[in-house]
C-alpha cells in the first residue's frame, strides 16, 4: 500500500547569489548568466515527501514543466531518493503564467492518476508569487494547506499540519488528498546519496535520447528508450500532444497575465551629503537635525 | 463595453474579528483607481459578526460592502472563503479585484483566480490605471501592476488585457492608509452563506495568534543594522542607538537571516515597509529589496565603510567609517547636545 506524493518542482535561476560576473556594465543582471538550481523550497518540500515514504512506504514521484535542461533537477530529486520523474516539456508551453502552468501541471497529475499528497515550495524565487499551487489545487478541486511549518500526524485518510498565519501558527487537520505548499523551515533536505548519484547520473529525459541518437545512423531512440525504461533511467518525458491537453490554455495563449514592460534597476548617482565621521561634523549633523525636528 | 461592471472590489481581511491594516491601504488605492475608472469601489467582507468591520470601509471610501456574515466564517478557511469569493466574482464580475499580499490573501487570491480564469498578478508595489498599446492593439483603462521581479533586480508591469476580471495582490504597507474627510455613508449589502459540506474537509484544531509589539510602522525614528554589523553582540549598539534617540530597532534581511535579529524586525521586501522621520541604516548595504521598504523616509543616514554600497544612494546623509567606531561617537555627541 504506502502513501503516494508527487512533488512539483521547477529549475529557477538563482536570483540570491548574484556575484559580480551577471552584472552588466550598465549594472543590470544578465539573467542568462545566472546559474539554474533546484528552487529550495521545492528541495524542502521532495523531503517532506521523502520522510512519509520512509515511514509509510509508497511512491514519490516528481513533475515539473519547463525546457530540456530542467531535466538537471529532476536527477537531483532522483539522487536524493525520488523514485521516478516527469519533464512536462514543449516549445508551446512558452510564456505560461501561473494560470496556464497551473493548467499542465493539473492535467498531468490527472494522468498520472492516485496519490495522497501534492507537494510543492510556497513560492519559486525567479518570480515570488506563491499562486501555482493553490491555482493546481483548484483546478484538481482538492484542498490545500499552504505556508506548511511542520507535519504533525500522517493517519489513513488525514493529515494535522502546523502552518504559519501572520503572527503566529495554526493546527489543521485536513482529509487526503491534499496539496501542502512548503516554507524552507519545515526541514531540512537530505544530502544526495553517493549511490544514487552513480544510479542515476544517467537518466535520461526522450530529448536527451534524441540527441544521443543524433548522427549516429546505429542508435534509435524507440530503442534506447525501452533499454532506458529496462534500467530504471529514463526520465518520462511529456509534451501538450501527450497530455492532449487544450492548447488555448497552455502558454502565453493560456496565459491571462503578460509582461507590459520590464525595467531593470539602476542605481542612481546618489546626491547624499558627505559627513566624515568627525565629532565636529557629527555635531553639525545632529544639530542640523534637531532644528529640522527630526530628532529630539 | 457599457454594460460591463468596471467597478473595483477589495477583500478585507479579518484576522480574529480584526480587520488588517492592509485592506485599508487597498481602499485607499482603491478608491484612486475607481475614480480613474469611473466606476465604485466595493468591499468585501466575509466573517461573523462582522458589520462593524463593513462599516469602517465606508471611511476608507468604500460606497458598498458585500457583507458575508456567518458563523462559520468566523476564522479564515480556504474552502469555503474560496467558494463564497468566487460565487460573488462570478457573479458581479468585477473590473478590478485586490488583495493584500499576506498569507490569507496569498492563499485565497490564487484559488479565486484560477477558478475564475482571472489574471492575477502577486505582490504589486504600485497600481495604475492607463490606456496602453500592446502587441499593436489599443487598450483602454487597464490596470498596470507593478511589481518587482527576479530577486527585485528588475520592476515589471504586467498587464491581464484580455480578461476582464484583473486582479494582484498588493505588499503590506506599500500604499498609505488614507481615510476619507467628513462624514460619509454606504450600503451593506448582505450575500447569504450556504454551508456545504467540502467545508469540512479542512478542520481548525488551534490557532495561536500574537499581536506584534513591534510597531515599526508607527515609529518616528528608525536604527537598522546589517550584515555588516558584523555580530550580535556588535548588533547591541543598534539598540543602544536607538535607545538613545528614543527610536525603535530594525534590520535588513540578511542580520535577520544570520540570527541578529527576529524577522518581525526586518524592513524590506519581504518584511515592513516604514516611512519615518528618520533612518539610520547601519552596516546594510542596500539591496534593492531593503531600499524598497525604507526610501521613502525622510531623512536617511547611512553609515557603511564602504563608499560604494548601494544605500547611499539613497541617503540624504552618508557616514563612510566604521559603524563599531561612528555609532558610539554619534551617541556620545547627542548627548552632550541634549544637555
Amino acid at each position: 500500500m504506502g502513501i503516494n506524493s508527487i512533488v512539483m518542482v521547477k529549475q529557477v535561476p538563482d536570483t540570491a547569489n548574484i556575484s559580480g560576473q551577471v552584472m552588466k556594465e550598465d549594472g543590470t543582471v544578465n539573467r542568462a548568466k545566472l546559474p539554474a538550481i533546484l528552487n529550495h523550497e521545492d528541495k524542502t518540500a521532495l523531503e517532506l515527501a521523502l520522510r512519509i515514504k520512509d515511514q509509510y512506504g509508497g511512491k514519490v514521484t516528481i513533475i515539473t514543466m519547463g525546457p530540456p535542461r530542467a531535466s538537471d533537477v529532476l536527477r537531483e530529486c532522483l539522487f536524493m531518493g525520488a523514485d521516478e520523474a516527469y519533464l512536462i516539456s514543449d516549445r508551446k508551453f512558452a510564456g505560461a503564467d501561473t494560470l496556464a502552468t497551473s493548467y499542465v501541471l493539473s492535467e498531468t497529475i490527472k494522468k498520472i492518476g492516485s496519490y495522497d499528497f501534492i507537494f510543492a515550495g510556497r513560492q519559486a524565487i525567479d518570480g515570488d508569487t506563491a499562486q501555482v499551487g493553490p491555482q493546481t489545487a483548484e483546478k484538481l478541486n482538492i484542498p490545500q494547506i499552504t505556508y506548511t511549518e511542520e507535519i504533525l500526524e500522517v493517519g489513513k485518510s488525514s493529515v494535522k499540519v502546523r502552518r504559519k498565519i501572520d503572527g503566529g501558527y495554526e493546527i489543521l487537520e485536513s482529509k487526503l488528498p491534499v496539496l501542502l505548499t512548503v516554507i524552507k523551515d519545515a526541514a531540512f533536505p537530505r544530502p544526495f546519496k553517493a549511490k544514487r548519484i552513480m544510479a542515476y547520473k544517467n537518466a535520461k529525459t526522450l530529448l536527451e535520447l534524441e540527441k544521443l541518437t543524433e548522427g549516429n545512423s546505429l542508435l534509435y531512440v524507440d530503442q534506447l528508450k525501452e533499454e532506458y525504461i529496462a534500467r530504471g533511467l529514463y526520465i518520462k518525458t511529456l509534451t501538450m500532444d501527450d497530455l492532449k491537453l487544450d492548447e488555448t490554455r497552455c502558454g502565453i495563449h493560456g496565459s491571462p497575465t503578460k509582461v507590459y514592460k520590464v525595467e531593470s534597476v539602476v542605481l542612481a548617482g546618489g546626491n547624499h551629503e558627505k559627513i566624515n565621521p568627525t565629532q565636529e561634523e557629527l555635531s553639525r549633523l545632529i544639530v542640523k537635525l534637531m532644528e529640522d525636528h527630526i530628532l529630539g | 463595453m457599457d454594460k460591463l461592471n468596471r467597478d473595483v472590489w477589495v477583500f478585507i481581511e479579518q484576522r480574529n474579528g480584526k480587520p488588517a491594516d492592509v485592506s485599508f491601504e487597498l481602499l485607499a488605492k482603491g478608491r484612486r483607481l475607481a475614480e480613474n475608472l469611473k466606476s465604485r469601489l466595493i468591499s468585501i467582507v466575509a466573517g461573523y459578526n462582522a458589520k462593524a468591520i463593513a462599516e469602517q470601509t465606508f471611511h476608507y471610501g468604500a460606497v458598498e460592502c458585500l457583507l458575508i456574515d456567518h458563523p462559520d466564517l468566523e476564522h479564515y478557511s480556504t474552502l469555503p472563503y474560496s467558494r463564497t469569493i468566487i460565487n460573488l466574482v462570478e457573479t458581479y464580475k468585477p473590473r478590478v479585484m485586490l488583495f493584500g499580499a499576506t498569507i490569507i490573501g496569498r492563499d485565497l487570491a490564487p484559488r479565486v483566480a484560477s477558478h475564475t480564469k482571472s489574471g492575477l498578478t502577486a505582490d504589486c508595489t504600485d497600481l495604475q490605471i492607463a490606456g496602453i498599446k500592446y502587441l499593436k492593439k489599443d487598450y483602454q483603462d487597464l490596470l498596470l501592476q507593478i511589481r518587482p521581479a527576479f530577486g527585485g533586480n528588475i520592476i515589471a508591469t504586467i498587464i491581464s488585457p484580455d480578461v476582464h476580471t484583473q486582479m494582484a495582490t498588493v505588499r503590506e504597507g506599500v500604499m498609505r492608509m488614507e481615510p476619507v474627510a467628513g462624514s460619509v455613508n454606504g450600503k451593506i449589502t448582505s450575500v447569504s452563506f450556504i454551508p456545504d459540506e467540502s467545508d469540512k474537509i479542512i478542520q481548525l484544531i488551534e490557532q495561536h495568534r500574537q499581536e506584534s509589539k513591534v510597531n515599526l510602522k508607527g515609529a518616528s525614528v528608525i536604527v537598522a543594522g546589517g550584515y555588516g554589523m558584523g555580530s550580535k553582540e556588535n548588533f547591541r549598539m543598534i539598540y543602544e542607538l536607538a535607545h538613545t534617540l528614543g527610536g525603535e530597532v530594525a534590520g535588513s534581511r540578511a542580520a535577520v537571516d544570520a540570527g541578529f535579529i527576529p524577522h518581525e524586525r526586518q524592513v524590506g521586501q519581504t518584511g515592513v515597509t516604514v516611512r519615518p522621520k528618520l533612518y539610520i541604516a547601519c552596516g546594510i548595504s542596500g539591496a534593492i529589496q531593503h531600499r524598497a521598504g525604507m526610501q521613502e523616509s525622510n531623512k536617511i543616514i547611512a553609515i557603511n565603510n564602504d563608499p560604494d554600497a548601494p544605500i547611499f544612494s539613497v541617503a540624504h546623509y552618508g557616514i563612510v567609517g566604521d559603524v563599531m567606531d561612528v555609532i558610539p561617537k554619534f551617541i556620545n555627541v547627542f548627548k552632550q547636545k541634549l544637555r
